[in-house]
């Protein structure tokens, strides 16, 4: 259980901070003398938080059901022939940035939540994708043919043996994504979605150096909590499935 | 029974197998030998169908094998395998018990059967069951192996040079527990291996392989006393064919047996029953005689071999 302290810790502070910063008008006069609006109040932080959150759950989870699903699919036998495209694909969007996308997706899609939505799916499924390419195509051949030769069905050889053996992988893909995400959330803000993001663009425009402050601290923070608690949940799924965990 | 007809492979324009016919009857152990790339895995791998053939016939007791759902086919046939390719994320017991499971047997008797077999293959239930494939030196991971292809009791067990990568020593022991195990289960096993000393040891067949060909098919002491073309002659080695038939046999063919045991003096040279004529021969050579007493299993002198005779048998 010791495993996951860390991320509790950090999930405490995160919900702390953000009850908290309100109170705390007197520090930010440090940053930002000369105004009284030195708390951001449009929207409180545990609103903002809660949408932000709500959005990189949602695109990832989306996002791993379509990454994990393709990259599935194009190392089965009926798949394979879709491998180079999918893999080039993967490596090719990583290259464009989630502005871009965000960009290209408001005149589809109008403004709000539903166009980042959209660019966050799309961006995430990448490191996923290609992580899922490398669990899968990591795994010993000479296990695939046992499992095959003691008559293990595809659908079987899937679920025991090479999605436990590919899971640590593809959990770090998922990690790796739902991070960048996390960030690349908060540029949702210029085109209308509600997220942490909302106070730094405020800021940016009044050029109020609090707002900013006070919008990056929780983003950041929002940042390492994710990360610590997928590190936990990466070490229980190694506990789980693989044996190299038990020894240490 | 397992029986090829004209079985053909090709790999796009290379022909791997070429229209092999062999039959491999009930409770015998017919090994395939051959350098590499003679086509003696693909021919194994067609049995269980993780090979398709590209033309022929493969019968188990009289059934196409096309016939019968892989998977159901896969796992009434034991597999081993080089390099094990044990489950990494499992443990032993896990391991062993992955066709009970998939036979949906109930827990209890897949939990004796894997140690049932840990014993079998001279692995400790209590401490070896729990452990992980990686925490195994080489030889207990190919044991584990052997035991995971005989855990559900199949009728017929595809060996794929299971102790190709073992040291001599390892590899000398699992042989000798092989023919052990052999001889309690009776299993119609085709076993692959490029080693004609394993064969020679271990079948009661065997089938000489090049160029995607069967050229002989015959027992051991056939193979070595009428090798059918130069290429067999040069695989069995020339210059100790006559050790090699020495090795066939064992002292307890041979010995004059005493009407009734003998309790000999301790500390003299001796033979056990079951060591082969070749051990005999060296002995004598080692000793200078010309006669040893056998022993049986409790120590009792039950025989004599003579070296006139030995010799007489090796030409």
């Amino acid at each position: 259980m010791r495993l996951w302290l860390t991320p509790v810790i950090w999930v405490a502070f995160l919900c702390a901070l953000a009850a908290l910063l309100p109170a705390m008008a007197p520090l930010f006069s440090w940053v930002e003398g000369g105004t009284d609006n030195l708390i951001y109040t449009r929207n409180s932080f545990y609103t903002l938080l809660q949408s932000h959150i709500w959005l990189v759950l949602a695109s990832a989870t989306m996002g791993t059901l379509v990454a994990v699903s393709a990259g599935i699919f194009v190392t089965r036998p009926a798949g394979c022939d879709f491998m180079p495209l999918v893999s080039q694909m993967a490596s090719i969007g990583q290259t464009v940035p989630p502005v871009a996308v965000l960009a290209l997706a408001v005149p589809a899609m109008g403004f709000g939540e539903k166009p980042t939505l959209f660019a966050l799916i799309l961006y995430g499924l990448l490191p996923i994708l290609r992580n899922t390419l490398a669990g899968l195509g990591g795994i010993n051949p000479a296990v695939l043919d046992s499992a095959k030769g003691m008559g293990m069905s595809s659908v079987q050889v899937l679920f025991k043996v090479e999605l436990p053996l590919a899971g640590r992988v593809i959990l770090a893909g998922i990690r790796t994504s739902v991070t960048i995400n996390i960030a690349t959330a908060a540029i949702g803000s210029t085109i209308g979605a509600r997220t942490l993001g909302d106070p730094v663009i405020a800021g940016l425009v009044n050029g109020n150096t609090a707002y900013v402050l006070q919008g990056a601290i929780l983003i950041g923070l929002l940042a390492l909590a994710t990360d610590s608690l997928f590190e936990a949940l990466e070490r229980t799924w190694a506990r789980a499935f693989s044996a190299r965990a038990h020894k240490a | 029974m397992i029986e090829l007809k004209g079985v053909t492979r090709r790999f796009g324009e290379a022909v791997a197998v070429d229209n092999i016919d062999l039959t491999i009857e009930t409770g015998e152990v017919c090994v395939l030998v051959g350098s590499s790339g003679c086509g003696k895995s693909t021919t194994l791998r067609m049995i269980n169908r993780l090979l398709p053939r590209t033309s022929g016939e493969i019968l188990v007791d009289g059934e196409d094998i096309n016939k019968a759902d892989p998977e159901a086919l896969r796992l009434n046939m034991g597999y081993a395998i080089q390099s094990t390719g044990l489950f990494p994320h499992w443990t032993v017991a896990r391991n062993i018990g992955v066709v009970p499971t998939l036979l949906k047997w109930p827990a209890q008797k897949r939990d004796e059967r894997v140690t049932e077999l840990l014993a079998l293959l001279g692995l400790d239930p209590e401490t070896d069951a729990r452990k992980y494939p990686h925490q195994l030196s080489g030889g207990q991971a190919q044991r584990v192996g052997v035991a995971r292809a005989l855990a559900g009791d199949p009728n017929i067990l595809l060996m794929d040079e299971p102790f190709g990568a073992l040291d001599a020593i390892t590899r000398e022991n699992l042989q000798q527990e092989m023919l052990r195990i052999q001889r309690q289960l009776n299993k119609t096993t085709v076993f692959v291996t490029h080693d004609i000393d394993e064969a020679l040891k271990l079948a009661s067949r065997i089938a000489v392989m090049d160029q995607g060909r069967i050229i002989q098919h015959d027992t051991p002491e056939a193979i070595l006393r009428r090798p059918a073309s130069a290429f067999v002659e040069n695989l069995i080695g020339k210059g100790d064919r006559g050790l090699k038939l020495l090795a066939l046999r064992t002292v307890s063919d041979l010995m004059e047996r005493h009407p009734e045991p003998r309790y000999s003096e301790p500390g003299s040279d001796s033979l056990n029953e079951s060591d082969s004529l070749r051990i005999a021969l060296s002995m004598m050579l080692w000793t200078n005689t010309e006669r040893l007493a056998v022993l049986d299993a409790t120590g009792a002198e039950v025989g004599i071999v003579n070296r006139e005779q030995l010799l007489k048998v090796g030409a």
